[in-house]
């Protein structure tokens, strides 16, 4: 397969990447006239779009965002199905990133590309698994792309959060968590470790617990925040947005153990600049193993990288014989190369 | 090792001394001998290896990661320990080789040709998980740093075998690593470990504040008083031909100073306070914190900054422990052994004549020369007993200096206090602006901290990360021990230990001292 053929019906505008003969475009940055969302995180799902074509997950949450302005008429495409746009055939497939979360698949006149949207790797109880699809174009992310990201075990991090908390049975431990998705993975996390108490929820996080439930994950229980005495937190665990650490409503916890789930926190400087006392390595995106292990397993005759460190993983691509590209230079004139 | 190597994320993460503490007696506790000992070791720093070199160890790493891939990483990380740790490609067949020990890595580092050291560091390497490799290259480059001190390590010891923490000290420098014995001790298993003639540290006696209207209550004649000097407390011990400096809290800085060792005969040992002397006369302290800062001296320190011993008690002589002794006694016994012979380095801290308390506060304002704080009160008829007993000795200090500086930057704390802004950047006015002078996180209540805070959120200016400009609109009344010029600050001068003393929510902000004020306050 050439990869110029693909370049002459998928192309970056400044709106994000755009497929010509099926008229969409994919995780555009503004609003659009017709857009195939790869999951609801806000770097990819953004409100006021004419169409929608996402997993049925990815709109519930886009619904629960956004209300009124998710979108003019959202159409939603189950895994696996198949849809044609323009000629273009298009199947969501799962992505293992958060619930809803797809791998956008494009067929056109003989050619196979493949969007990964946000993806890893390791088992998530919360959503099915990333399926790999061999490809001839592999578009992938690469928010851990630096070898130094090696994600360790999930159950070792809980396990830490756990000694920790039987450690400091005066105090109440807060992690911080994103809303959608590390949120509900934590909780999925510690109940199959075996946690069986009720974790105490800030406000925010509510609606999308709520809506992970209705989506049919179970998250245990969950008791609010608010309401609850000092005392009744201690040796508690409590989640929270990461910001809430450091704002006074923190000050309502018993001398709070300031946790973060983030795969930032392998990196100690990182951790201990933002004030975390027990950083857990907890990702939601591939890890740099399972960026460069994915790539072997589609297989694409070239790689478009996006969406964080491309030069790190287009060095390793091409260092492995693959040819790979950052995403934001295709379609700009590369005929020297 | 991957336990120590836990314990020691936890130690780097966790900015609470309590908390530090709960993470190594849980350690301790749950850690097999020798493996406990020699983590230890590794954290009150007698753990000392002929040092792996930084260019080792990225030969090593190079070897197996591309040039680029590294570089950007290392970028990206920082720290080249730690770049190595996370970017270590784990071998296939991990499972088959076996976690190495911390008692066998010691063991093995001790016994290995320096030139050898890289093939084993690359086996344990291999062997180890990120946080293990982090601490391995940590302990062999000598930059194993996690907030600890010797003295936090051993009160955790103290937690762990419920005994007083000066029971350790006593025995500490007599003991080696692993330190089974003194575990076994500790676990309830063996009696108190036996130092014999060890050079060990006899744990101080410390004084209480005290004020003058409570002075009232005592009886001078019962008495003695002497200058409270501006040094660092030390202990100096001979003994069985060994000598040691120790400081207040037990730590051997005796290497900094050879020259206070060398002039120290055989079997005493002496309290006193350590000084930086020209002439008889006090260096200011900056000098004593030139030769406290390395770790060795070299022979032009040794000749610009003199260190000296002014001696004040005599704990033991000629293996006489004197400490039993009421003080005068002790005191005869001092000045007989310091006349006896020539002590070059050291003299004696002179007792003061008094005989009622207005007479000895007149000394104590009148000295206003360098090197004196105030006044200590020792009760002569009291045995040298460790700890801060209440009643026989007393510090009456000067008054401290006070100036009322205006809030310019906060800085939110750590640990309880990470969403209070607790830090706080003052400076005094200069020409119509403000020059930040001092920096003070305590001497304020819960209540006032508050206040603090929200008065902070409420006239914020400018953010930088954690730090919040304010404007200029909040005085703070700041006490401070003494000033002294410094090159490092912006201000040319630095405070030492100052403290908000009191929030003036009153005084308008442009009726703050000025630096000229500051200035005429250098010592
Ligand atoms: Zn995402
Ligand atoms: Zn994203």
């Amino acid at each position: 397969m050439d990869p110029k053929k693909a370049e002459s019906w998928l192309r970056v505008t400044s709106k994000g990447l755009f497929c010509e003969p099926g008229d969409f475009f994919i995780d555009p940055t503004s609003g659009s006239s017709r857009a195939v969302i790869t999951h609801g995180h806000g770097d990819h799902a953004r409100p006021n779009h004419h169409a929608v074509l996402a997993t049925p997950g990815t709109l519930a949450i886009m619904r629960s965002r956004f209300g009124e302005n998710a979108g003019r008429s959202l159409q939603a495409l189950p895994y696996g199905e198949t849809i044609r746009l323009g000629g273009v055939s298009v199947t969501l497939v799962p992505a293992g990133h958060i619930l809803g979360s797809a791998q956008v698949v494009m067929e056109y006149q003989g050619c196979r590309v493949v969007v990964s949207g946000d993806y890893k790797r390791r088992p998530d109880a919360t959503c099915p698994p990333f399926e790999p699809q061999p490809c001839d174009i592999f578009v992938t992310e690469a928010t851990f792309a630096l070898p130094v990201f090696r994600h360790p075990e999930d159950t070792a991090e809980i396990d830490k959060l756990l000694h920790s908390v039987r450690l400091f049975p005066e105090r109440s431990h807060v992690v911080g968590v994103y809303a959608l998705g590390k949120c509900q993975r934590v909780l999925s996390l510690l109940r199959r470790q075996g946690y069986e108490e009720p974790v105490y929820i800030h406000g925010a996080l509510e609606a999308l617990c709520d809506l992970y439930e209705k989506e049919g994950v179970a998250l245990g229980p969950l008791k609010p925040v608010l309401g609850v005495s000092k005392e009744a937190l201690k040796g508690k665990i409590v989640l929270a947005p990461p910001s809430a650490n450091t704002d006074r409503w923190s000050r309502r916890l018993p001398e709070p153990v300031v946790a973060m789930a983030s795969g930032w926190m392998r990196v100690r400087q990182r951790a201990k600049q933002g004030g975390v006392e027990l950083p857990l390595v907890i990702s939601d995106h591939a890890d740099w193993d399972e960026l460069t292990q994915t790539i072997d397993e589609v297989k694409p005759s070239e790689i478009w990288v996006t969406h964080g460190r491309e030069e790190a993983l287009i060095r390793h691509a091409t260092l492995k014989g693959y040819k790979a590209r950052a995403l934001s230079l295709i379609g700009f004139d590369e005929e020297g190369q | 090792m991957n336990r120590f190597a836990a314990l020691l994320d936890g130690l780097v993460f966790t900015p609470s001394r309590n908390g530090k503490l709960r993470l190594m007696t849980d350690y301790f506790a749950t850690t097999p001998d020798p493996e406990r000992g020699w983590a230890l070791a590794a954290l009150t720093g007698d753990l000392n290896f002929r040092e792996a070199k930084a260019g080792q160890i990225r030969e090593l790493v190079l070897a197996r990661v591309d040039p680029e891939l590294f570089g950007w990483s290392y970028d990206f990380v920082g720290d080249l320990a730690e770049t190595v740790s996370l970017i270590w490609p784990t071998p296939e067949k991990v499972d088959v080789l076996p976690t190495p020990g911390l008692a066998e890595i010691v063991e093995k580092l001790r016994s290995t040709r320096r030139g050898d050291v890289g093939v084993l560091m690359a086996g344990w390497l291999d062997a180890l998980d990120a946080s293990g490799r982090w601490a391995l290259l940590k302990l062999v480059t000598g930059g194993l740093r996690v907030g600890v001190s010797a003295r936090l390590a051993k009160t955790a010891l103290a937690e762990l075998g419920k005994v007083d923490l000066d029971r350790i000290e006593e025995v500490w420098h007599g003991l080696e690593a692993p330190y089974e014995a003194l575990f076994a001790w500790l676990d309830g298993r063996a009696p108190k470990p036996e130092v014999g003639d060890r050079p060990t540290f006899s744990p101080l006696m410390l004084a209480n504040p005290i004020e003058a209207e409570e002075l009232v209550a005592l009886d001078p004649a019962a008495y003695f008083a002497e200058w409270k000097w501006d040094g660092i407390r030390v202990q100096l011990v001979s003994r069985g031909a060994e000598k040691r400096l120790y400081s207040r809290t037990g730590d051997d800085v005796g290497r900094a100073f050879p020259d206070i060792l060398e002039s120290v005969p055989d079997g005493v040992v002496l309290d006193g306070e350590l000084l930086v002397l020209r002439e008889g006369e006090v260096a200011p302290f900056n000098d004593l914190q030139q030769r406290l800062n390395r770790k060795l001296a070299s022979a032009k320190m040794l000749s610009d900054f003199p260190a000296w011993v002014r001696l004040y008690d005599m704990l033991e002589a000629e293996g006489e422990d004197l400490r039993p002794l009421p003080l005068s006694e002790r005191r005869v016994r001092l000045e007989n052994w310091y006349r006896a012979g020539t002590r070059p380095r050291l003299d004696l801290s002179p007792l003061i004549a008094f005989s009622s308390w207005e007479e000895l506060g007149e000394l104590r304002d009148g000295a206003r020369e360098r090197g004196i704080e105030g006044l200590m009160l020792k009760r002569k008829d009291w045995a040298y007993v460790s700890g801060r007993p209440k009643g026989p000795w007393f510090k009456w200090k000067r008054g401290a200096l006070t100036l009322d500086t205006v809030l310019m930057y906060a800085q939110r704390g750590h640990g309880k206090r990470s969403s209070f802004y607790s830090d706080y950047t003052f400076g005094v006015w200069r020409d119509g602006e403000l020059v930040p002078v001092g920096k003070a996180y305590f001497g304020f209540t819960d209540e006032e901290l508050l206040l603090l805070d929200k008065w902070v959120r409420n006239n914020t200016t400018n953010r930088y990360g954690p730090v919040r400009e304010v404007s200029p609109g909040l005085v703070l009344e700041v006490a401070f021990d003494s000033v002294h010029r410094s090159t490092r600050h912006k201000s040319g001068v630095a405070m030492r230990f100052p403290r908000i003393h009191r929030i003036r929510w009153d005084k308008p902000h442009p009726e703050a001292d000025t630096l000229e004020t500051l200035s005429k306050l250098v010592t």
